[in-house]
């Protein structure tokens, strides 16, 4: 496509059908899904992940139940695949050992296996049986924003020792700046021999900048979704990605125009909202919290008479990682008890 | 007739913790801790209180089968599935805190009655001991259809054992679930917080149900907290029972909270010392038991 003498390969990953599951509210349809994946497929996208949003056993009360199950979900996107190779997720702790046995039955060539960023010695036996499977495997360092660059060189060291061929870089809360983001990728570059990616969230606006910032310092790997669907104020726009770094003389080996056309063409008439960073996912952004808290904010908001931005101030304040949305409810109740002893209005006046 | 004589196989932190409460208890006298790690801190804490040590570990009990007619196993599920042989073969009862899951399952609360018989019992997980009393609080009003909880521990109260048989945490919970808890299907997540102060461990039950009477459901909840609060004072409900309707039916979420007593780890490790509270319940009921024989024995003879 570009003219320009290549300066090198860019691997993406296209999310839509995992990290786009957020906003989604875990109800993209097995054959939505096999329409995204087969027009991906079509586009010459090289990796394609399926999971429910927050990995392989996902489906819950706790991160909202799918409207199918991974093993279906898996099955409708298998035959269309075409050259790409199907990724899933899983977050030890949530996911098991034999969900991951289960994903490659259905063909899923490449294992993500993601952690917060301080616990990197929970995926050793998800690592190594991912390998042992003979899949593609990546560590997936979630909340990097929260572990220094020498916590990052550590911990992504821990997880190449287990047999990781990529650590990434995952800005989880979409808080990283492009110079924090430089920091984290240099430190883990000179710590590690593996590649390196990162996955970025558009909270604070920063998605496509700083995965510049990333491929600036030697990342390799860079994740996208379609039209950016993704928890929070969604991800790197996997569209601009392609166009972006064609520009600048990256290969991807991806058909911009055709995958711009699945992005319009598919996924935008499915989006339950339009993927914009409003005050809550700048909040997001600016307080370091995990991006899938967002609508889970909101509903505790609405139901409570809450401010959704107050709630994910306070989470951010705890502490929170990845995963614990069940902390929005208590946070939220214990706001409205804060809020009716400060201003006891009874009920029905206002 | 005195106190039953106990040993605990494993001085780390939850052998360690379990040392000081035993030696608090009424019904049990604590005679050994049995390490392998000679200069272990666990070994060296039981010498200066005067309690016998080892470190040759289960074989010490195996020459002295004498010192101790109960035995905590606080080693791993590894090395319990050893020890489950011997101890059977020296007639010993074994509490089980690792997640090896060789005996039956028991919560104190819950099902203490009825694993007397047992020789070799099973205390699941932390998270299985803080969730499964609210499981079957729901479940003894309104039948469960599927329980699903949500652990958050401190990444300081999580030995190399849990993290690195995390697999081991979700199966064995979500078990005890459905043959403790009585749900008909379990699901179990855990979540490490490394924030610095410490969190408290928190756990997030929820059930699913068709018929709900929000008062029995309360009622019931109210009265299991306050049951699980006489072996482990720091176990406390942070919010709920909440009640939400869906078009599947009924959602009923409960909220606790364990803080430690302190004993050896800090109060954040609410996690440990609920494993270590609920062996010493279950300790002392075998204690009662076996003095009880011993005075059937004593009475025929």
């Amino acid at each position: 496509m570009s003219a320009n003498a290549s300066k090198g390969k860019i691997f993406l990953t296209d999310m839509t059908c995992r990290d786009g599951m957020h906003p989604m509210q875990h109800s993209l349809t097995p054959a939505q899904m096999a329409k995204i994946v087969g027009g991906l497929a079509e586009a010459g996208v090289p990796t394609i992940e399926v999971s429910h949003g927050d990995g392989l056993g996902g489906s819950s009360f706790q991160y909202g139940f799918a409207a199918a199950s991974d093993r279906e979900y898996l099955a409708a996107v298998a035959p269309v695949l075409g050259k790409s190779e199907l990724s899933v997720l899983l977050l030890p702790g949530i996911g098991t050992k034999p969900d991951l046995e289960m994903a490659v039955e259905y063909g899923a060539t490449v294992a993500r296996i993601a952690t917060h960023v301080t616990e990197a010695d929970i995926s050793e036996q998800h690592i190594q049986l991912s390998k042992k499977l003979g899949m593609r495997t990546v560590g997936f360092l979630m909340m990097s924003h929260m572990g220094s660059p020498e916590k990052i060189a550590e911990q992504g060291k821990l997880m190449e020792s287990y047999g990781a061929d990529v650590v990434y870089v995952t800005d989880s809360a979409g808080a990283l700046i492009p110079d924090t983001v430089k920091a984290r990728v240099s430190a883990l570059r000179n710590a590690v021999s593996c590649a390196i990616g990162y996955h970025a969230h558009n909270n604070l606006g920063l998605a496509i900048g700083n995965s510049l910032a990333a491929i600036e310092e030697g990342a390799t790997h860079i994740d996208g979704t379609l039209c950016g669907l993704g928890a929070g104020a969604g991800n790197a726009q996997t569209e601009i990605l392609v166009a972006v770094l064609d520009k600048m003389g990256y290969e991807t080996g991806v058909d911009l125009f055709k995958v711009m056309d699945v992005a319009e063409d598919v996924v935008t008439p499915l989006m339950l909202r339009p993927q914009i960073i409003d005050r809550a996912a700048l909040t997001i952004g600016y307080a370091g919290v995990y991006s899938s808290f967002l609508l889970f904010a909101k509903r505790a908001a609405e139901k409570y008479g809450l401010e959704a931005r107050d709630i994910l101030l306070e989470v951010g304040r705890r502490g929170a990682v990845g995963g614990q949305e069940d902390l929005i409810v208590d946070v939220a109740l214990q706001l409205a008890r804060q809020k009716q002893a400060q201003n006891p209005e009874p009920a029905g006046v206002r | 007739m005195g106190k039953i004589k106990a040993a605990i196989l494993g001085s780390g932190n939850i052998g360690t913790d379990l040392m000081y409460k035993l030696l608090r208890s009424p019904e049990i006298e604590l005679s050994l801790l049995l390490g392998i790690v000679p200069e272990s801190d666990g070994l060296a804490r039981a010498r200066d209180l005067g309690i016998e040590t080892s470190h040759e570990g289960i074989q010490y009990l195996v020459d002295h089968p004498e010192k101790a007619d109960i035995v905590f196993d606080a080693t791993s599920a590894k090395a319990h599935v050893r020890h489950a042989r011997t101890l059977s073969q020296l007639g010993k009862v074994a509490i089980d805190l690792t997640p090896a899951a060789r005996g039956p399952f028991v919560v104190p609360s819950v099902n203490l009655d009825f694993q007397l018989s047992a020789h070799n019992v099973n205390l699941i997980t932390c998270g299985g001991q803080a969730t499964i009393p609210m499981v079957a609080a729901v479940n003894r009003v309104a039948p469960v259809e599927y329980a699903e909880i949500v652990a958050t521990i401190s990444s300081k109260s999580a030995g190399p054992g849990t993290r690195q048989n995390i697999d081991e945490f979700t199966h064995t919970t979500a078990r005890g679930l459905v043959e403790v808890g009585g749900a008909a299907r379990g699901k179990a997540i855990i979540i490490l917080n490394p924030a610095d102060p410490p969190i408290m461990m928190r756990d997030t039950v929820y059930c699913r149900v068709q018929e709900c009477d929000e008062a029995a459901i309360t009622d019931s909840v109210k009265r299991m907290v306050e049951a699980v609060q006489s072996y482990v004072p720091g176990y406390r409900l942070k919010a709920g029972p909440l009640f939400e309707k869906d078009q599947f039916g009924w959602k009923v979420t409960i909220m606790v909270e364990v803080t430690g007593a302190g004993d050896y780890l800090p109060s954040y490790a609410g996690n440990l010392d609920i494993m270590t509270a609920a062996a010493v319940a279950v300790g002392e009921k075998f204690a009662r038991h076996i003095r009880e024989k011993q005075k059937e024995v004593a009475n025929v003879g």
